[in-house]
């Protein structure tokens, strides 16, 4: 009697000691090595293991093990006939020598009989099997009695869901795992799908190829020197890369006039960024200002822009950025009816407009961009690639932007500077 | 008697050695135990002794641990001694078997 009283106050106490280790946080190879122990030392066994199920693979994986030696089977495959014979017996234990005509035991039971295995025990989850424990002899030597083995059903309940638990976690991961790749493709489609964009726009200006492109550049290079984050940088190359996309609908003839074009013409062509808005408004862009951008990169801030004449704080602070990445690119490439200006009168042109047209601080944070690379060792020659290195290396240049930089300075920008100048 | 105690030198092949189960024989203390122990068969021993003069209390994972030491020990052809064993533990030890293992002095 108080031996009994003992063995089930010591069950007990595993009992608990399981339900804590699988609640737990530790990790998962963790919590089935001290199950394992756990029910071994309840019942002194002498040796065991847990496999985990993999119903892919249809094979049983051995994910902890006692005293079962090196030859033991580290994955054992299971047959039809096997998983409906496991999954009918439940969790209550099976007996090997009374299994004998079982596929799987038939394979594996010269390793269950050389390490002294006794009992099998299928670990099943809400009807699915989830794995199995090998049991080996008990230590007093004695057969597994029903009491031993309604401990071993409670126990591997245990151990069965933490196995389940663990399968959902690899499932949630796997999945996660897919999400993450489909919206790399998603984003890869859409980064592809801006540039080709682009490349359209840029084709129906014969003197301006690549303009579209290299705003897109220059407009991420003035996100970047303002410290934006990368997401922020890759949303302003976006609005550079689309905001002539009004364009698309302008003649071609007025767009490749190699003449001053006239007031009529001029009107058909300040129409493009309003079409180019309506253009890109129905497009779901992961970046909210795209079109924005193409609607307002013609406004400047003392109001004698277009379409709409708005003042410095009204106009969206990408329309901005790509104003002067725009600009920039204008006055910095061969047009029809003019050519490419030297860099040091380029330079001037920013600052004088600084403040009129562009907002101070932008020429502020592209000259330093432009400064750094002229003087540092940077690694990414972003300006030279996208001016060449002739005019990059143009006499004079790094003084011009050095005064120009001395002249203009604005106190520095902030993010927070910027949502308060949008709202 | 044991000749060596518990961290005493190893270079020369040892033929009975002393490992101190602890105060709480559980998971932590059983995995040190259990390495100590197979560190002393692989250097030679063939009598390991198993001190629980300070072992108050054995949980399931200590039972589970000192079987696998059980199981390591006869497959290198070498005995277990439990020394200083208390009481309750000798019940438990009994109830699941265990003492058919050992000696327990």
């Amino acid at each position: 009697m108080i031996a009994d009283k003992n063995k089930l106050i010591h069950t007990f106490g595993a009992l608990a000691e399981l339900s804590q280790e699988v609640t737990g946080r530790t990790s998962f190879p963790e919590t089935m090595r001290t199950s394992l122990h756990l029910i071994s030392g309840s019942l002194g066994i002498m040796r065991g293991g847990v496999a985990k199920y993999s119903r892919f693979a249809r094979e049983l994986n051995l994910v902890a093990a006692r005293g079962l030696g090196d030859e033991f089977p580290l994955a054992m495959s299971l047959s039809d006939e096997d998983e409906r014979q496991f999954l009918s017996s439940g969790l209550y234990p099976i007996e090997i020598s009374h299994a004998r005509v079982l596929p799987y035991i038939q394979i594996y039971g010269a390793s269950f009989d050389k390490r002294k295995i006794e009992l099998l025990v299928p670990l099943i989850v809400q009807e699915e099997m989830v794995g199995a424990m090998f049991l080996g002899e008990k230590a007093s030597g004695e057969t597994y009695s029903s009491y031993d083995k309604e401990v071993i059903c409670a126990m591997g309940r245990h151990i069965g869901v933490a196995i389940s638990q663990r399968n959902l976690m690899e499932e949630l991961e796997r999945r996660a795992d897919e999400n993450r790749k489909l919206y790399e493709e998603l984003h890869t489609t859409y980064t592809d799908t801006v540039k080709a964009f682009a490349a359209a726009i840029d084709c129906k200006d014969k003197y301006t190829e690549g303009h579209s492109v290299r705003v897109g550049k220059y407009s991420e290079i003035i996100a970047s020197e303002l410290g934006w984050s990368e997401s922020e940088i890759e949303g302003a190359a976006v609005a550079g890369y689309l905001h002539d996309v009004g364009k698309l609908t302008v003649d071609r003839r007025i767009i490749n006039a190699p003449y001053r074009i006239n007031a009529k013409e001029s009107a058909e062509l300040n129409r493009h960024p309003g079409v180019g808005y309506e253009i890109l408004m129905p497009i779901r862009h992961p970046f909210t200002d795209v079109p924005l951008a193409a609607k307002y990169h013609h406004e400047r801030i003392d109001g004698r822009g277009y379409p709409d004449g708005l003042y410095d704080k009204d106009i969206p602070y990408i329309a901005k950025i790509v104003n002067l990445a725009d600009s920039f690119d204008a006055m910095t490439t061969d047009r029809p009816y003019k050519r490419r200006r030297g860099a040091s009168d380029v330079i001037s042109d920013l600052t004088s407009n600084s403040g009129t047209q562009f907002a101070p601080e932008l020429v502020s944070a592209f000259l330093k961009g432009m400064f750094r690379e002229l003087t540092c060792d940077a690694k990414d020659k972003r300006f030279r690639r996208l001016l060449g290195r002739e005019y990059m290396e143009a006499d004079g240049i790094i003084p011009a932007v050095q005064n120009a930089l001395n002249g203009a300075a604005p106190a520095p920008i902030t993010l927070a500077a910027v949502d308060a100048s949008l709202s | 008697m044991p000749d060596l105690e518990l961290g005493g030198p190893m270079a020369q092949p040892e033929s009975s050695a002393v490992v101190s189960a602890g105060d709480y024989l559980n998971k932590l203390t059983g995995e040190r135990v259990e390495r100590e122990c197979r560190d002393r068969l692989n250097s030679g021993c063939r009598n390991l002794v198993l001190d629980f003069g300070e072992t108050e209390i054995v949980n399931s994972v200590g039972v589970s641990i000192l079987l696998g030491v059980i199981d390591s020990a006869k497959g290198s052809g070498a005995t277990v001694t439990l020394t200083g064993v208390n009481a309750p533990t000798i019940e438990l030890f009994e109830m699941l078997g265990v003492t058919k293992h050992v000696d327990i002095t």
